[in-house]
C-alpha cells in the first residue's frame, strides 16, 4: 500500500487563494470578483496586488455573475469568489442564461462547500451544487480534495477556455498530494491500487477513502482509490478500468446522493459495465449547525461509513 | 420577394464613423424593419411584435448613426462600440436591424424562430449569429453584462461605449437595482441604458401589473445621470437625445436614458396596447399591418 503523509492541515479555500495570487502575476488577464466574503475566500492577496483587477461588488451575486459575463468580452478571464451557495442555487439563472449558454469564460469559485461549513447551518451548507452545475451544458465541474490540489486547480483552469465551477471548502483538511501536482481537468487520479473494490471519492472525503483503504488493508479487502477532482467530463476509461477489475464500486463525496459523483459514476457504469455501487453521500437531506466533525460523523461521510459501504458492496458481488 | 444580395447590405463606413446617412433613407430603413418586424412574426405565428414596433427608430439610429462600429464582427468588440440588448424578447427588431446593416445576409430573415436557424426566438450567441454577444430574455441581466464589458473596456483603455437596452417592466427584475447600484459607485461612466419606456407589459399597463414608480427620481438617487427622451419614436428626437447622452459619458457617472416609445409604433391597431405584445397578426391583420408600411428598400 502506498503511504500518504499529511503535510500539515491546510484549508483548501487558501489554496485557492494562493493559487489566484500566483496566476494574478502571471496572466495579467486574470480578473476578480467577490460578493463581499474577500477574507473568507483568502482573496486579499491578489486584492492588493492587482486593486485595479479586483471588484468588490458587493452582496450582490446575480449581479456579481452577469458583470463576470460581461468582464470575458475584451478578453478578460473573470474569478468570481462567494460561498458555494451563493455561486449556484441564488444565481442558477443568472449562470445559465450568461454564462453557460453564452459560453462565457468565467471561473465560478465556491467555498464553504458541503456539510463542513459547520456552524452556520443549513442555510449555507450547499448539498446540491455538484447536480446544479453538472447540469449544466458545457459547464466544467470540479472538486478538489486538498490545499495543493486546490491551488494547482485554481492555476489550471485559466487556461481553459470556458465556464468552470471550481468547489473547495471552508475547514483545514489533510494536505497529502504533492505541492508539484500537474493539475490536468478531466483525469482521474489513482492513490491506492487494489482488486477488491474501488472507492472513488471527491472533495474532502478523498482523505477519508485513504484512511477508508488503510482500516480495511488491516481486515484483508484491497481497495483501489480514486481521486475524482473533475466531476464533469466524468473520466470513463478511469471508472470502467477500475470496476472492470474490481467489480463493485462505492463512491464518496460531501452532497446529496441525488445529482452528485455518485449518479455520474452510476451512469458509467449502466451503459456499460453495471455493477454493485454504495453511495457515501447525504441521503436527500438539508444540514444542520455543528462542527464539522460532528456532522460529517452524522451524516455518514468519513471514514468509517465508507469502510462499512465497501464490506457491503463487496458482498453484493 | 426580394433579395438584398450581398454587396447592396447597408454598411457603416468606418472611416467616416461621424458621416450621417440621408434621412430620407433612414427613414424608408425604419418602414422597411417595420416589414421585417411583422413578416417574421406573421411566418412563424410567434414573437414579439409590440416591443419590436416601439423602438424601430432606436436601433436604426443606434447601429446607422450613433454607433462607431468596426466592420464585421467578433466577440471581443475592441476598438469600437458594443451593444447588449437586455429585453431579448424584442428580437426581431434586432435582427431586422442587424441583418440590414451589414452583420448576417437579410434573406436568413426567413428562418426566424424556425428550426435549426441561428435566429432563435431570444437572441444567443450559442449558434455564433454576427451581432449578438450574449443570450438574453430571461430577463434582468443586461445591464449586469454591460457592466462588465464596460469595466473590460475601461482595463484595455478601449474609449468605445457600451450600450444597452432594457425594457421598462424588466426593470421589476432586482438585479437591476444591483447592477445599477454598482454602476454609479463604481462610476462605470462608458455606459448608457436606455429604458424602453412604453408603459406595457405582458399582463397589461406597467401601472397596473406593478407600478415603476418614478424612474427618473430613482435613477438619480442611486447616482446616474438621468435624461429623458420625450418620443421615442421620432428619429431626429432619438438621434439627438441620443448624442446628449453621449455627450454625458466620462464623467464620473452612468447615463440612464428613460425613452418614451408607443408599443406598437406604426400599426394603428398594434398601438397603445399591451395585447401585441407577444401576439402575431395573422394573414388578414398582417395584409392591413404591411399597407401601412408600404416596401422601401424591398422586402427579403
Amino acid at each position: 500500500m502506498k503511504k500518504y503523509t499529511d503535510s500539515g492541515k491546510k484549508d483548501t479555500r487558501s489554496g485557492f487563494g494562493a493559487g489566484l495570487t500566483e496566476l494574478g502575476k502571471k496572466n495579467e488577464d486574470v480578473v476578480a470578483l467577490c460578493a463581499d466574503l474577500t477574507g473568507s475566500l483568502k482573496m486579499d492577496e491578489f486584492k492588493d496586488n492587482h486593486p485595479e483587477r479586483f471588484f468588490q461588488v458587493g452582496i450582490a451575486e446575480a449581479n456579481m455573475m452577469g458583470i463576470a459575463a460581461g468582464m470575458t468580452i475584451g478578453g478578460k478571464i473573470p474569478f468570481t469568489g462567494t460561498f458555494a451557495n451563493f455561486s449556484t442555487g441564488r444565481v442558477y439563472d443568472q449562470i445559465r442564461q450568461s454564462i453557460a449558454y453564452s459560453h462565457k469564460n468565467v471561473k465560478i469559485c465556491a467555498s464553504h462547500a458541503g456539510l463542513t461549513l459547520g456552524e452556520d447551518g443549513a442555510t449555507h451548507q450547499i448539498l446540491e451544487d455538484i447536480g446544479l452545475m453538472k447540469m449544466l451544458p458545457g459547464m466544467t465541474v470540479i472538486n478538489t480534495c486538498d490545499y495543493n490540489q486546490t491551488k494547482a486547480a485554481t492555476i489550471a483552469i485559466a487556461d481553459h477556455f470556458g465556464p468552470v465551477y471550481l468547489r473547495f471548502g471552508r475547514p483545514k483538511v489533510a494536505n497529502f498530494t504533492p505541492e508539484d501536482q500537474t493539475f490536468e481537468i478531466g483525469k482521474a487520479v489513482q492513490l491506492q491500487e487494489g482488486s477488491d473494490v474501488t472507492i472513488i471519492a471527491t472533495g474532502h472525503l478523498v482523505w477519508e477513502a485513504l484512511l477508508a483503504a488503510e482500516t480495511l488493508n488491516e481486515q484483508g479487502v484491497s481497495a483501489e482509490v480514486i481521486n475524482i477532482h473533475t466531476i464533469k467530463p466524468l473520466d470513463k476509461d478511469a471508472v470502467l478500468k477500475s470496476v472492470a477489475k474490481t467489480g463493485c464500486v462505492v463512491t464518496a463525496e460531501e452532497h446529496n446522493y441525488y445529482g452528485g459523483l455518485g449518479e455520474s459514476v452510476a451512469r458509467v457504469m449502466a451503459e456499460n459495465n453495471p455493477s454493485p455501487q454504495e453511495f457515501v453521500a447525504t441521503q436527500d437531506t438539508f444540514g444542520e449547525s455543528g462542527t464539522p466533525e460532528q456532522l460529517m460523523d452524522k451524516y455518514g461521510l468519513n471514514a468509517e461509513a465508507i469502510v462499512k459501504a465497501a464490506l457491503k458492496v463487496i458482498a453484493r458481488k | 420577394m426580394l433579395f438584398v444580395p450581398p454587396e447592396e447590405y447597408v454598411t457603416f463606413d468606418t472611416e467616416n464613423f461621424n458621416t450621417m446617412p440621408d434621412i430620407s433613407y433612414l427613414n424608408d430603413l425604419i418602414i422597411q424593419v417595420r416589414r421585417d418586424i411583422l413578416r417574421q412574426v406573421h411566418k412563424v405565428n410567434s414573437g414579439h411584435p409590440g416591443g419590436s414596433l416601439g423602438c424601430t427608430e432606436f436601433f436604426v439610429a443606434l447601429f446607422q448613426v450613433l454607433m462607431e462600429r468596426k466592420d464585421g464582427f467578433d466577440m471581443d468588440g475592441k476598438g469600437e462600440d458594443i451593444f447588449f440588448l437586455s429585453n431579448g424578447h424584442i428580437s426581431p427588431v434586432f435582427y431586422s436591424v442587424l441583418a440590414r446593416s451589414g452583420y448576417f445576409p437579410v434573406n436568413e430573415l426567413n428562418t426566424f424562430r424556425h428550426i435549426n436557424s441561428r435566429l432563435q426566438g431570444h437572441p444567443t450567441t450559442h449558434e455564433g449569429l454576427p451581432g449578438v454577444r450574449v443570450a438574453s430574455g430571461s430577463l434582468g441581466q443586461g445591464i449586469s453584462v454591460s457592466i462588465g464589458a464596460a469595466e473590460t473596456k475601461k482595463l484595455n483603455s478601449d474609449d468605445h461605449l457600451v450600450y444597452t437596452l432594457c425594457g421598462d417592466g424588466e426593470l421589476q427584475e432586482g438585479q437591476n437595482w444591483e447592477a445599477i447600484m454598482y454602476a454609479a459607485g463604481n462610476k462605470v461612466d462608458n455606459l448608457i441604458v436606455t429604458v424602453d419606456y412604453n408603459g406595457q407589459q405582458i399582463d397589461g399597463a406597467t401601472e397596473n401589473v406593478l407600478p415603476l414608480g418614478n424612474l427618473n427620481a430613482k435613477f438619480k438617487a442611486f447616482g446616474w445621470d438621468v435624461m429623458e427622451i420625450n418620443d421615442g419614436n421620432n428619429l431626429t428626437e432619438v438621434i439627438e437625445g441620443m448624442k446628449e447622452a453621449k455627450r454625458k459619458t466620462g464623467k464620473g457617472k452612468p447615463v440612464c436614458v428613460l425613452m418614451k416609445t408607443v408599443m406598437g409604433n406604426g400599426v394603428d391597431f398594434m398601438m397603445h396596447t399591451h395585447a401585441w405584445h407577444g401576439k402575431a397578426p395573422n394573414d388578414e391583420q398582417l395584409e392591413i399591418a404591411l399597407s401601412q408600411n408600404p416596401e422601401t428598400l424591398g422586402d427579403y
